[in-house]
């Protein structure tokens, strides 16, 4: 398994995670790499309205967020985050990655996306990247104990 | 037989598959079919209406269902009705969203339905003016059959425009 140097907060704790997708096997695929990164996970939700509860009561430093869910969709429920919390960092996850799904994502306020299947290198640079406008995050990732840089 | 719009399902189910299972992937059998699909194992059937209108479905046993489960979830998953489903319908969403970015990206705009799982003995419904493509592809997990039914509603407006009008 390929190892990643720990992405941490600023203040040298876990980056918390809030894991938003319908289908156990994402949310189980997503927290596998999360562990990898060193990371921690704040919560799960299948839809967007559980995740705009979730983030409320946990209160994420980030939010993977699928776009195709039950009772609502992604892009909703970042809308409605974002519009409660405009410093929710919010990163797309979704097979559906043409144009005009990222457009409208990100026009509602998510950071970035990423298209499934997905692939862990790839994920670890886009919440590099997020996190590294987050003024709670690390500037740059805090290698733990015993890994190596890859 | 579309092949410009069926390809782009191939090439994704190529990627989706070789990618999610960590391991290159082959087709190994490419029929035409023209009657109501005898499915294989566990079916998800996926409508697409718009500019292309048809269906896909994507179709295993519930043995390769378990074998795709463990690996999607990278540990070993307790078999169960509920985990094939839910594999199958995984495995259909990824193949299906990554086709549709391909053919969006083309400019054409549909809608994707979401996914209904058939379990039970009956032919799934074929459309009648159109012709199937089967897809034998072969993963380390096993066999996996996609049926894919495609064909233009309208035509593209740019195609439209360049058609001369006739009085």
């Amino acid at each position: 398994m390929k190892q990643f140097a720990a992405l941490l907060r600023k203040d040298n704790r876990p980056v918390r995670y809030l894991v938003v997708d319908d289908s156990v096997f994402a949310r189980k695929n997503l927290i596998k790499m999360i562990e990898q990164f060193g990371g921690e996970v704040a919560g799960e939700a299948g839809d967007g309205l559980t995740a705009i509860a979730e983030f409320n009561r946990v209160k994420p430093d980030i939010v993977l967020m699928d776009i195709t869910m039950p009772q609502m969709e992604g892009i909703e429920a970042v809308e409605r985050i974002v519009r409660q919390h405009s410093d929710a960092r919010i990163v797309m996850v979704s097979s559906v990655g043409y144009q005009e799904n990222i457009l409208a994502a990100l026009q509602k306020g998510a950071k970035h996306f990423v298209q499934k299947p997905v692939k862990p290198e790839v994920l670890y640079e886009i919440l590099r990247y997020v996190l590294s406008d987050d003024p709670n995050a690390a500037g740059a990732p805090v290698a733990l104990a015993g890994e190596h840089r890859s | 037989m579309r092949m410009e719009l069926i390809q782009p399902f191939i090439n994704a189910a190529d990627a989706v598959f070789a990618e999610s299972l960590q391991a290159p992937t082959k087709i190994v059998d490419l029929a035409m079919e023209e009657n109501a699909y005898r499915r294989k194992g566990i079916a998800a059937l996926i409508a697409i209406k718009g500019d292309i209108e048809g269906r896909v479905i994507l179709d295993l046993s519930p043995e390769v269902a378990m074998k795709v489960a463990s690996q999607l979830a990278g540990e070993e998953i307790e078999a169960s009705e509920q985990v094939v489903k839910e594999t199958v319908c995984e495995l259909a969403n990824m193949v299906i969203g990554n086709s549709v970015t391909l053919l969006n990206d083309q400019g054409f705009h549909f809608k994707v339905f979401p996914p209904e799982i058939h379990m039970n003995e009956e032919g799934l419904g074929g459309s009648a003016d159109t012709e199937a493509l089967v897809i034998c592809i072969e993963t380390p997990c096993g066999e996996i059959y996609l049926n894919i039914a495609m064909h233009y509603l309208h035509r593209r407006r740019n195609e439209r425009n360049a058609v001369p009008a006739l009085d």
